[in-house]
């Protein structure tokens, strides 16, 4: 993009690795200055200078800038606390929060490289993808979280001291529990905001209350025919989202258990598109740093030192061990995602006949717009699905395996050839489904005339059984439920068999 | 423009909260990896924090996942020699090719370990224990006197008189007493140099008000530099004081029956016994008394290391305790404590005879009294006769020890917080 310039004009913006507040607002600005010759579209930064001790607190509230207390997130905070005293893990260079302002935290013992990578990364990197992908614009409310966290973490102190502080554990626990199921996947949700919910909140309360208790009201008189009572399923349709159902229908929970169960759900939801889009929101955050220091390098703002300390860091973040190395634990997101952006890049900029046959509608195209349009418009399964290019399997050296309960080997199904890039792109693409790593799990039927049991259905995907945690699972539901549950699975013939029950 | 913020002086220990949660929630796995650490490290290192471990399927947060079975396909990368088709061996282990899917928490670990600072450790080692009697001693029995200023009275000794308090009375007390007249004195003085001035010096109204300021000039004169009612006296009283020392009495059976297990078991209790005394009391003496036949004060050392052949009399070593408490530690300024190990054996004839030195000569004197009888096969005649003791006394306390893990409990048993009644 700018033309190479000679070592004598250069003019680094800093020597030597301190880094000051001077020299950080310095940066940014010129961070910003390439990022917006770039087009980044990112919501207001602010940036918070932290100690290493703080950052352990902030990553064990899963990166919530506040949250309510509980004993997981001390179990969360003591790990980390131990892992980083003995050095066996260094910390994350930083978290950054989806809200406005994004917020980013710096950690004070990094060297000036990493607090300019770490600000290309998060404050225009992340921050751009949270402003500007699709899941994160229908999903979340940046404006409004903040707030939102503030009002959850009130009410469950308040809740603490009125009702004790094992009860809100027990519900909170059996809450966590589900959070995994407790996100609407197709529906949109309301805007957060605490002088709403405030307002709201009573109100709620009242009617919530009201509305249960109707619905253990209308009960038909007894000569309800069994046909009857067919009919008048409950719920009429299979729900997904059980922390909802329970929140709105769960006979026996007192309003402020329900206002929990709401609180749970609704940071599920918050998170629900950050898991969606993993691949794609740290390779997103990496390409950006990448490009924008590289950017400022060939102005001749940075020394080679810098550079030198820059690529380290960042090869390490990009790195893929291969399957058969003892650093192997699953497929690196940031490399994956990084690599499938610099291809597209490569792919709009020097496309080579292969691409033109897979790609005919980007390559060559402007590649900041192509990449614009990937950005905001995919999550890490279609993302994959759509984008990922055979010279990147090759790359990679992608393989499939099928591992089968009905055959005593595993069998290598696909590899990097002609034959097999569109099964590993499938398969990778379908690898990032949350809908298959997470068991699905719905609402079936609650036997309104009876004993008010619930019954949930599990639908096997590839036959695959539920884990070991069901009955623990179960108890959970039951808790919340305030009657028997039971479990069912439907295996791939329609056949429904009970799995697991609990009574209370 | 980014906004900048430095929160590095914003509170640290967010968390301290939710660690407080995590703790409280596994007490008693916590409580259960304490008693374990305590039996299995040297007691003497206990003032250090501790690394527990709690299995991790206690604390394991449940969600639905996938178990095992079934068909999955996993994408890996970093292919070598792969081609389509080949059949490979299921790596040993589960979890296929440790792709997607499998284990939900990832790291698979078995234990889940954390640090207990020095204090948290203490605090779950010593929950539930309080030193028997100790705030009764502090309370009621308080020998110890200390006299302590508490302002100033107007009676007391000479040697307590304050000069600088009484020379304030003083003046205070002239400064009031004199007011009157000296004001009478000024108007009458005015007046006659008023009539002075008018001519009017030989007048008999100037005469009448010479009289009168002779007669004002003497009542000043005598009201008094000091007063016996001007005196101030220091004032003392006397603050009860409450004893902080305490001496700690170790009585052992090295006889030839006592075998380094025994000794060592002995050993553990004693340490914790004087742990769990420094909890309370700035200073602490130990005395260690071992016998056999005949008993002798000798240091840590020996007393541990050392070892007799020979037969058992208990009686010796109370004898010693007694003439030890009555030469150095009088009870009335220390706070007595005691704990004696045997393995139970005695000279049958001597056993009556310690009941009696404990019940009329060593139990009046102190707080507390702990017997452990370590590994004995069945309780011989000293535990019997000491039963009859433990009847008589409340803080008299008897305990048989078998193992090493016992000590734990034991200990928990014999300091058992008492009921608001004792």
């Amino acid at each position: 993009m700018t033309e190479a310039i000679k070592a004598d004009t250069r003019q680094p913006i800093s020597e030597g690795s301190e880094w000051t507040f001077e020299l950080l607002e310095t940066y940014d600005r010129e961070i910003a200055r390439v990022a917006q010759h770039y087009g980044l579209d990112t919501y207001p930064n602010q940036i918070e200078v932290i100690t290493s001790e703080q950052m352990i607190d902030a990553y064990s509230s899963v990166g919530m800038p506040v949250g309510y207390s509980h004993w997981s997130f001390g179990k969360q905070f003591m790990s980390t606390q131990k892992h980083y005293k003995r050095g066996q893990m260094g910390l994350a260079y930083e978290i950054v929060i989806n809200s406005s302002p994004c917020i980013a935290y710096l950690m004070e013992e990094n060297t000036m490289t990493m607090q300019a990578l770490v600000i290309a990364h998060a404050s225009y990197g992340h921050n751009s993808f949270f402003k500007g992908n699709y899941l994160f614009r229908t999903w979340t409310d940046a404006e409004g979280i903040l707030d939102y966290l503030v009002f959850a973490r009130n009410y469950v102190a308040e809740c603490e001291e009125r009702y004790g502080e094992e009860a809100v554990e027990n519900i909170l626990d059996s809450c966590h529990a589900l959070m995994n199921h407790g996100v609407d996947r197709y529906k949109r949700p309301a805007k957060l905001s605490m002088a709403k919910e405030k307002a709201l909140q009573r109100e709620r309360a009242d009617y919530l209350q009201s509305q249960v208790n109707d619905l253990w009201r209308t009960l038909p008189p007894k000569e309800a025919t069994a046909k009857k009572r067919k009919e008048n399923r409950f719920p009429p349709d299979p729900q997904e989202n059980l922390l909802y159902f329970i929140e709105k229908n769960a006979p026996r929970l007192e309003p402020w258990q329900r206002e929990i169960v709401r609180i749970v759900r609704k940071i599920a939801q918050y998170f629900y598109p950050q898991r969606q889009t993993q691949v794609m929101n740290e390779g997103w955050a990496t390409f950006w740093h990448y490009t924008l220091l590289n950017h400022l390098y060939e102005e001749g703002k940075l020394t080679d030192g810098f550079m030198m300390e820059f690529l380290q860091s960042h090869t390490n973040v990009v790195f893929q061990p291969p399957y058969f190395s003892r650093m192997y634990s699953g497929i690196n997101p940031y490399a994956l995602g990084f690599n499938m952006f610099r291809d597209i890049r490569r792919i709009c900029e020097e496309p080579t006949d292969e691409d033109r046959r897979w790609f005919p509608e980007i390559a060559g195209s402007n590649w900041l717009e192509t990449l614009d349009f990937a950005m905001r418009n995919f999550k890490d399964e279609s993302f994959i699905a759509q984008y990922l290019s055979p010279r990147l399997i090759r790359e990679l050296k992608l393989f499939t395996v099928v591992d089968d309960d009905h055959d005593d080997k595993l069998e290598i199904s696909a590899i990097h050839d002609d034959a097999g890039y569109r099964q590993i792109r499938q398969m990778l693409a379908d690898q990032y489904n949350l809908g298959n790593r997470e068991p699905n799990i719905q609402v079936w039927n609650v036997d309104v005339y009876g004993d008010r049991s619930l019954t949930l259905r599990h639908d096997m995907h590839n036959r695959r059984p539920l884990g070991e945690s069901t009955p623990e699972m179960l108890r959970h539901i039951a808790r919340l439920w305030g009657y028997d549950v039971r479990i069912e699975s439907i295996d791939e013939h329609g056949h429904a068999e009970l799995m697991g029950e609990c009574k209370v | 423009m980014s906004q900048l913020i430095d929160r590095r002086l914003s509170g640290k220990n967010r968390s301290a909260v939710n660690r407080q949660r995590f703790l409280r929630r596994f007490k008693a796995q916590i409580r259960k990896a304490v008693g374990e650490a305590v039996s299995e490290r040297g007691v003497s290192d206990l003032e250090r924090g501790e690394e527990i471990s709690i299995p991790s399927k206690d604390l394991n947060e449940p969600i639905f996942h996938h178990g095992e079975g079934g068909r999955r396909d996993v994408v890996s990368p970093g292919n070598r020699e792969f081609v389509k088709g080949d059949r490979i061996d299921r790596p040993q282990g589960g979890g296929g090719q440790g792709g997607g899917g499998g284990s939900p928490d990832g790291e698979g670990m078995d234990e889940f370990v954390f640090e207990l600072s020095k204090d948290e450790f203490l605090n779950y080692f010593f929950e539930d224990l309080a030193l028997p009697d100790l705030v009764k001693k502090q309370l009621t029995a308080t020998p110890e006197i200390k006299r302590v200023r508490a302002g100033f009275t107007s009676d007391g000794n000479p040697s307590s008189l304050h000069v600088v308090r009484s020379m304030k009375q003083a003046i205070g007390r002239r400064l009031a007493m004199g007011a009157g007249p000296r004001r009478a004195l000024r108007e009458a003085e005015e007046a006659l140099a008023k009539l002075e001035a008018e001519g009017k010096g030989d007048s008999e109204d100037a005469e009448l008000l010479r009289e009168e300021i002779n007669r004002l000039n003497a009542r000043i004169a005598a009201v008094p530099f000091i007063d016996t009612w001007d005196l101030r006296y220091a004032n003392r009283v006397d603050k009860p004081q409450p004893t902080s020392q305490a001496v700690m009495f170790c009585l052992m059976d090295v006889s030839g029956s006592m075998d380094e297990e025994r000794k060592n078991i002995a050993k553990r209790f004693f340490m914790l016994l004087y742990l769990f005394l420094t909890r309370s009391y700035e200073r602490i003496d130990v005395v260690f008394i071992r016998h056999h036949t005949v008993a002798k004060e000798v240091d840590e050392d020996d007393f541990f290391t050392s070892r007799e052949t020979g037969g058992t009399v208990v009686s010796s070593a109370l004898d010693l305790m007694h003439e030890i408490v009555t030469e150095r530690y009088p009870s009335g300024q220390w706070n007595i404590y005691a704990a004696q190990a045997s393995d139970g054996d005695n000279w049958a004839e001597d056993s009556p005879r310690c009941r009696e030195i404990l019940v009329n000569g060593i139990l009046p004197l102190v707080q507390y009294y702990a017997y452990v009888e370590i590994k004995a096969e069945h309780p011989q005649t000293l535990w019997h006769e000491y039963e009859t003791v433990k009847g008589m006394y409340r803080h008299f306390a008897m305990q048989r020890i078998l193992n090493l893990e016992d000590i734990y409990p034991v200990f928990r048993k014999l300091f058992r917080k008492k009921e608001a009644a004792a």
